[in-house]
């Protein structure tokens, strides 16, 4: 079980309060986390990655553990507290704007 | 009694207001999406209680809203806009060539007959339709292929198509203006587009009277008499009275013809109304006077309004998609300002006042009579 921390503004899209608790099948990366969360709410798509391309929109990011993964390749393993639930993933809309 | 919807767009969200026919108390609903840019609400002509909403963010991006029971609650549906092909270029402002990419939806134009069909104008310049209610869209990538694409360019405001007019007596028949290309016609339901503007005049640009490349602000028509149409340019107020064949000036004794937007009296369709704005670096009235110009003769002849509005310290903007008429017996006209007013008179220009004063910097305004 995956914990995503959205943002507030995309947590009124997706009409949810908290976090969001998703089953992720096979190694939870980023693609596969994003994959299971715009499944699950259609909503989402393209208000954190590109629809066609697939890559992650300027101004949010990515963090778990005290580190930014924004920059990570999409299919390279989240930390293994990120795995087991431990810890929850985070989108980030980043500070900036007005 | 007959009453008035008002949606209103805003930098942070959408309202609501509502009245009854004699438009004198008004409830105010919002902020609808809070946070996010509005940058248009439009209702459905053939279904009043079916609105879309143009939801926009610089960290989110396009979502497009739909309510089934006139704003009260919302969906989301499809927010993918993706360009027909080959994405090709256009001009940049150092000269060079810019791939074309999609950053938000401008303009949402309903069908007059159908709910579930719909128009989006864009930016990057293109028009998009859904026949699904917004769920898909498809580009009618027609107009962004005319061989005059590469030489479009983008206004300050980014290169975006932001009026789309659909044609009550030719229902194959559009006309949309691009800031800053100009306006575009299409006799055959959007596959092919011609440019159509001749008799515009922009010394901001090499060729004065090039076919392509003016900063249209806005066009507008009555729908009893879709042949005559009126423009308001970055400079310089206009009316074509061939369907956009050819426009002549009609500025006027206007005290400046810069300004946003333009739009035509309910029941007269020579009455048109504007508001002057000083200039394009200067996005205020001028001597601080709020005043609509209203003309009873198609343009040339103008008076002022301001009988409610602010005669002294105000300098706000009304951006183009910000004016609207209702249809009630009493026509009534209603404007937002980058201040957070919206304006509204019952009595086609003589008086005004104010709905509501401090909202977010008003984007759009549209108004819907209600049965």
């Amino acid at each position: 079980m995956i914990r995503v921390v959205l943002p507030a503004h995309l947590r009124t899209l997706a009409r949810v309060n908290g976090e969001v608790k998703l089953d992720v099948e096979g190694q939870a990366t980023q693609r596969s986390v994003l994959d299971a969360l715009e499944a699950r709410y259609p909503m989402l798509r393209g208000t954190i990655r590109d629809h066609v391309t697939q890559q992650r929109r300027a101004l949010v990011r990515f963090f778990a553990c005290q580190q930014d993964l924004s920059h990570e390749p999409p299919d390279t393993p989240l930390p293994d507290a990120v795995a087991t639930g431990a810890e929850p993933f985070l989108v980030v809309g980043a500070i900036a704007g007005g | 009694m007959s009453g008035v919807r008002v949606l209103v767009g805003t930098r942070k969200g959408a309202f609501v207001l509502t009245s009854d026919g004699k438009r004198a108390r008004w409830d105010i609903s919002g902020p609808h999406f809070a946070g996010w840019e509005i940058y248009h609400l439009k209702g459905s002509p053939a279904d009043p209680n079916r609105l879309y909403a143009s939801q926009t963010s610089g960290w989110f991006g396009q979502q497009i809203q739909r309510s089934n029971d006139g704003g009260k609650t919302w969906e989301p549906v499809g927010n993918q806009f993706e360009y027909d092909g080959a994405t090709g270029t256009h001009q940049w402002y150092d000269g060079t060539q810019h791939p074309w990419k999609f950053a938000r939806v401008w303009h949402l134009e309903p069908s007059l007959g159908d709910p579930d069909t719909i128009y989006a104008g864009v930016e990057d310049a293109a028009l998009f339709r859904s026949i699904d209610g917004g769920q898909t869209w498809q580009e009618l990538p027609g107009l962004r292929r005319h061989v005059s694409g590469p030489s479009w360019m983008p206004g300050a405001g980014g290169m975006c198509l932001h009026t789309i007019l659909l044609d009550p007596s030719h229902p194959d028949r559009i006309f949309i203006a691009i800031s800053a290309a100009g306006v575009f016609r299409t006799d055959d339901a959007g596959k092919t587009w011609r440019p159509v503007n001749r008799g515009l005049r922009s010394e901001q640009i090499p060729d004065p009277t090039a076919e392509v490349g003016h900063c249209v602000h806005r066009i507008a028509m009555h729908r009893s008499r879709p042949g005559v149409l009126f423009m308001q340019k970055h400079w310089d107020v206009m009316r074509s009275d061939d369907a956009a064949e050819s426009w002549q000036e009609v500025s006027g004794n206007l005290p400046t013809d810069f300004g946003f937007p333009i739009d035509v009296h309910a029941h007269e369709p020579g009455t048109i109304y504007v508001v002057p704005i000083k200039s394009d670096s200067e996005h205020y009235p001028p001597e601080g006077k709020l005043r609509v110009y209203r003309s009873r003769t198609g343009g040339n002849e103008w008076e002022a309004l301001t009988k409610g509005l602010p005669q002294s310290d105000c300098y706000v903007n009304v951006l183009r998609d910000a004016m609207a008429v209702d249809s009630l017996d009493s026509c009534g006209v209603y404007f937002g300002t980058t201040g957070g007013q919206v304006y509204a008179t019952a009595d086609a220009g003589d008086s005004w006042a104010p709905i509501v004063r401090d909202l977010p910097a008003v984007l759009s305004v549209e108004v819907q009579t209600l049965p």
